[in-house]
């Protein structure tokens, strides 16, 4: 299975759970589990390739111009980390079956599971950079729906939130980091960095490189002082929590430590920043992580101090202290996996995750005692468990690294670590039974505890047998890692003389003493004051967040005409200041003659204009000139060679201005002089300032020809040949921009369908519809609202509008006409029918429904460009042929006809869409429809459409 | 001719402008509409204006004008039908929730 394909498969299975949780809850836990056991198997069959050392790859460009390609790659540390995550990930899968509850909507569960976890595979198996840091944004944001899941709690909401803070910003400070590697390295491909050791260490960049992504790094595996965001993260389920912070979402950034080890580490920089911050936060969350009483906080912390163990071993820079960090990863996921199910069992089943309220358990749970208990002895290092053997590996390379100071913080470090895991047993399932438990707990069913006891197995195997069921693996990704061949030898006794082993025994020692003294440390601790991570991070956040809403009261005045009055200039000093540093030639083209009709429109358009502007106040008269204008332009449209714009405009036009009329049946139909004489001066100055620069503008363009050779010719003269139709712009609508055009219908659509939505919401219960209920029209109704010679016009013209209509629409391909037009003019028949014979009537004769027409129309254009796929062509590639059918002529058709088919109904749809809508404000308005042909004064009444209205 | 084109380009251009400033919504909205024209004819005109010479192909004909800015200004018209359809019921409801149709919020801003 390609590499790819194993990233791609959580994906795609992240839409099945949505659609199967309406089967079952169990089917959908199934197929989820299916798909994860898929992309197991997967990448399972390449074991044997990975450890002959091979390393298997996919590559589909994506964007190559900017060095963004999807290119997957598989070696040994992809593979171990691949394997942990779709293996823990099944797990997880099984366990949260069982473990959320009825009231808990399991399909986003699994759906924002399973986009982790492609996230997550997106990873380690990429070969790309910038690739890699998509998906690892990816984590970030479907982490943030997994940590808050349980919308309905405050704390996973917080917790969700400071999660996508911390780790989004560190994943913004990343991304600059990965792009200065790559200017370095002159390539974004991992496999093409990893062998530029030499110039990215000698780099001036490569201190700043480092940091910001050590900074992304350290955010996301919780290193100090980036680890708060863990504890809190803890709000979330347990399945949850299981599967973040044991394996997967806390080891992103360890595997990034570890996939940039070859070119990253070995320097003093490195081996500074990463191994002081990876053994501080290991003892100072070892210490924390004693004194919670919180199960779950306990493993939290608990988790981050073994991260801050593998940090450091990965800062030591030297091969061996990476085998074992590479060790410790598998050992760690597996017991720490096992302890947060286990945890979570004991709160599923007692109620309570408190320690101080539980104990005895041993007696009531034995299976999950059993399961926590060979978990939690090889989390302290106890031989023979496989945490023992990591953390004795752990201790031998600390003793080996100077100065002393590290190995004797280590040691306190594996001595707290004991202590809160023998806590973790003692104080949950030892002692006697109580019987104050929040609820009387016992085992849970099999499904539950399968989960955690398959990985206990795997603890005691791996801690019993570490060559046959580990070393493999080991070798495998250590390989990788080191970019060197490794055979880790691991084994349980290494001598007397070995300095691990009394290292190892203190901290037994150490940490049994400790847990002795638990009661009265927790008192001293208790008693002193702590930093609360989160109230500081919470200060922090509100100063930001104030600071903005300065910044925004001042921006953000609420006074539309001072934000349009600074773009305006903004605009024009932009224009002015690109004027003045551009070069410029004079115009070449002559000028054309002025003809007298032309300059007739012109002075039209002038006083039309002007009278808009000088008489705006009355706004019945300004719609007036506004159709003047209009009809102007489109006929200045057809006199300079434009028949398809001028049909065009000329029919919006019409429709324009019907829907201004009936938005001004509701609107003042005066507006008050409020503007004082200043403000107008002012506005009249700055508009002047941009209609002359726009002006001036247009006529230097028009007085030069073109900079660069026109793209008109092709379109001229391939628009027969290639397209089928003479009518050069139509052409280009349909065929050479068809793509361009299939997105402006869309466009189209959703202005309607939003038009229509918020014609609902004025409708809906609330003050505007109250408002609008209560409405009384300051104008008179006129006194023959349906006049019998309209009506009668309008019946009569209806058919003959529409043959017009389709005759429009066919002939389009190849003189004026087409979709646009036709829609339009179909559209404007249709609403003729409105008002000339009341809403109530036609809509009761209307039987197509316009929103069934946008979206008809929408796909149809598209089923057309898909069609021509079949024909082994790019999308929207049309055909054309001629036919001959019986006594006609012979006659053309293109496949370009039915895409316009479907500009034509989406344009017909969205404009009536739009239209009636207005109309329904009417009727909730109290406007009478009538019913009847025509308008008898006894045959009104307040509609049947406004009684449906209201309910 | 051209510099009829520009001066109507320029004038509407203006008269838009002056009307998107004032502090009713039904002239901001005319403005708009006014502004939409301009730039149309803008876009229209940068293909260079020519009169009699329609983008048809046909035997007879002595040449074409560029049919790529008719093309693009088409959409244009069209998109800014529903763009000014989706400001008049923004308006409208704006008008039915505060009972005029100021563009302006108040000092202590209006919710």
């Amino acid at each position: 299975m390609s590499p790819a394909l194993i990233a791609a498969l959580p994906f795609l299975g992240a839409l099945l759970p949505g659609l199967l949780i309406r089967v079952s809850r169990t089917a959908c836990a199934t197929v989820t589990g299916s798909v994860t056991l898929l992309a197991l198997i997967g990448l399972g069959l390449h074991i044997p390739a990975v450890l002959r050392g091979e390393v298997i790859t996919a590559r589909f460009d994506w964007l190559p111009m900017l060095g963004l390609n999807a290119t997957f790659f598989l070696d040994g540390l992809g593979l171990l980390f691949a394997g942990l995550i779709l293996g823990i990930g099944l797990l997880i899968i099984l366990y949260a079956r069982f473990y959320l509850s009825d009231r808990d909507p399991m399909g986003q569960f699994y759906t924002y599971l399973m986009l982790f976890q492609g996230a997550m595979v997106g990873i380690v198996l990429s070969d790309n950079i910038l690739l890699l840091l998509v998906f690892w944004e990816l984590t970030s944001l479907s982490s943030f729906l997994l940590i808050g899941y349980w919308k309905h709690l405050p704390e996973g909401r917080q917790g969700a939130r400071m999660a996508l803070t911390v780790t989004g910003g560190g994943g913004l400070a990343m991304i600059a980091g990965m792009l200065i590697l790559g200017q370095i390295a002159g390539s974004f491909d991992l496999t093409v960095i990893l062998q530029h050791k030499a110039e990215i260490q000698a780099s001036d960049w490569y201190l700043p490189a480092l940091i910001l992504i050590l900074l992304g790094a350290f955010t996301k595996s919780a290193q100090f002082p980036f680890h708060f965001w863990l504890p809190h993260a803890m709000a979330a389920p347990t399945p949850v929590s299981a599967y973040l912070h044991s394996a997967t979402m806390v080891k992103a950034g360890i595997f990034l430590m570890a996939r940039m080890w070859p070119v990253l580490a070995g320097t003093p920089e490195w081996f500074w920043i990463v191994t002081s911050a990876g053994l501080f936060t290991m003892v100072m969350a070892a210490k924390i992580a004693f004194f919670k009483d919180d199960l779950k906080a306990l493993l939290a912390f608990s988790t981050v101090s073994h991260l801050g163990l593998i940090t450091m071993l990965l800062g030591f820079g030297t091969k061996a202290a990476a085998t074992v960090a590479v060790f410790h990863i598998i050992n760690h996921a597996t017991f720490k996996a096992a302890l947060f199910m286990s945890a979570g069992i004991v709160d599923h089943e007692a109620h309570t995750r408190d320690i101080k309220r539980l104990g005895g358990l041993r007696h009531l749970m034995p299976i999950t005692f059993t399961i926590a208990t060979v978990a939690g002895l090889s989390m302290a290092g106890i031989p023979p468990f496989n945490g023992f053997l990591s953390k004795e590996m752990m201790l031998e390379e600390a003793a080996h690294t100077a100065p002393w100071v590290i190995p004797a913080l280590a040691v306190i470090g594996a001595l707290f670590s004991v202590a809160y895991s023998f806590r973790l047993v003692a104080h949950t399932f030892l002692g006697p039974v109580r019987d104050d438990y929040p609820h009387k707990p016992h085992d849970p069913g099999f499904g539950m505890w399968a989960s955690p006891a398959l990985l206990a197995v795997l603890v005691v195997l791996i801690g019993l047998m570490p060559m046959t069921f580990a070393g493999w693996l080991v070798d495998a990704a250590a390989g990788a890692v080191t970019g060197d061949t490794v055979h880790a030898h691991i084994k349980h006794w290494h001598g007397l003389e070995s300095p691990a082993l009394w290292m190892s025994l203190f901290a037994i020692g150490g940490g049994l003493v400790l847990l002795g003294l638990h009661a009265p440390f927790d008192r001293i601790w208790l008693a002193f004051p702590r930093p609360e991570a989160k109230r500081i991070f919470d200060t922090v956040i509100e100063a930001f967040a104030a600071l903005t809403a300065r910044v925004n009261r001042r921006l953000h005045s609420g006074a539309l005409g001072q934000y349009l009055a600074v773009a305006t200039l903004a605009i024009l000093a932009g224009g002015v200041w690109a004027f003045q540093t551009g070069t410029h030639s004079p115009g070449t083209r002559s000028l054309q003659e002025i003809e007298p009709v032309a300059a007739a429109g012109w002075f039209a358009l002038m006083v039309a204009s002007f009278g808009v502007a000088l008489m705006h106040r009355q706004r019945l008269l300004t719609l007036v000139l506004i159709g003047v204008i209009g009809l102007i332009v489109s006929v200045g449209f057809a006199y300079l060679s434009a028949p398809d714009l001028a049909l065009t405009q000329i029919s919006v036009e019409v429709a324009t201005v019907i829907l201004m009329l009936l938005s001004l049946n509701f609107l003042p139909k005066y507006t008050p002089a409020v503007s004082s004489t200043a403000r107008k001066t002012r506005d009249w100055i700055i508009a002047g300032a941009g209609g002359l620069g726009v002006g001036t503008l247009i006529y230097a363009l028009m007085l030069r020809d073109f900079a660069f050779p026109t793209i008109a010719d092709y379109h001229l003269a391939n628009a027969k040949a290639l397209g089928g139709g003479t009518n050069v712009v139509n052409v280009i609508l349909v065929d050479f921009r068809g793509y361009d055009t299939f997105g402006e219908i869309t466009v189209l659509g959703i202005a309607a369908t939003l038009i229509f939505a918020l014609t609902e919401t004025i409708l809906r219960p609330g003050p505007a519809n109250d408002r609008l209920r209560n409405w009384k029209s300051d104008t008179p109704d006129a006194g023959d609202r349906h006049p019998l010679m309209m009506v009668v016009a309008t019946r009569m013209m209806l058919p003959i509008a529409l043959l017009v209509g389709i005759y429009i629409f066919l002939r389009g391909h190849n003189v004026p006409g087409g979709g646009f037009i036709a829609g339009l003019v179909v559209a404007i028949a249709l609403v003729m029918q409105y008002m000339a014979s009341g809403f109530g009537w036609t809509a009761a004769r209307q039987k197509i429904d316009y929103h069934g027409l946008i979206g008809a129309g929408v796909l149809i254009a598209a089923a057309t460009g898909i069609g021509s796929w079949f024909a082994g062509r790019p999308f929207m590639t049309s055909n054309y042929g001629y036919f001959h059918i019986g006594p006609l002529e012979e006659f053309e058709l293109a496949t370009a006809a039915l895409f316009d088919l479907g500009v034509f109904l989406t344009v017909l749809g969205a404009v009536m869409l739009a239209l009636s809508s207005l109309t329904r404000i009417a009727v909730r308005a109290g406007q009478t429809t009538n019913i009847e042909a025509f308008d008898m004064q006894d045959k009104l009444e307040p509609g049947p459409g406004a009684e449906a209205e209201v309910k | 001719m051209e510099l009829l084109v520009a001066s109507a380009v320029g004038v509407m251009t203006t008269v838009g402008l002056y009307l998107i400033l004032r502090l009713r919504a039904f002239p901001v909205i005319v403005g708009l509409t006014m502004i939409s024209y301009a730039c149309n004819v803008f876009i229209f005109a940068s293909g260079r204006v020519v009169a009699g010479l329609p983008p048809i192909l046909s035997k007879t004909a002595t040449g074409y004008t560029d049919p790529m800015p008719q093309a693009l200004v088409l959409t244009a018209i069209v998109i800014s039908f529903g763009m000014t359809a989706v400001l008049v019921m923004l308006a409208l409801g704006a008008f039915f929730e505060a009972g005029d149709d100021r563009v302006d919020l108040d000092e202590e801003g209006r919710e």
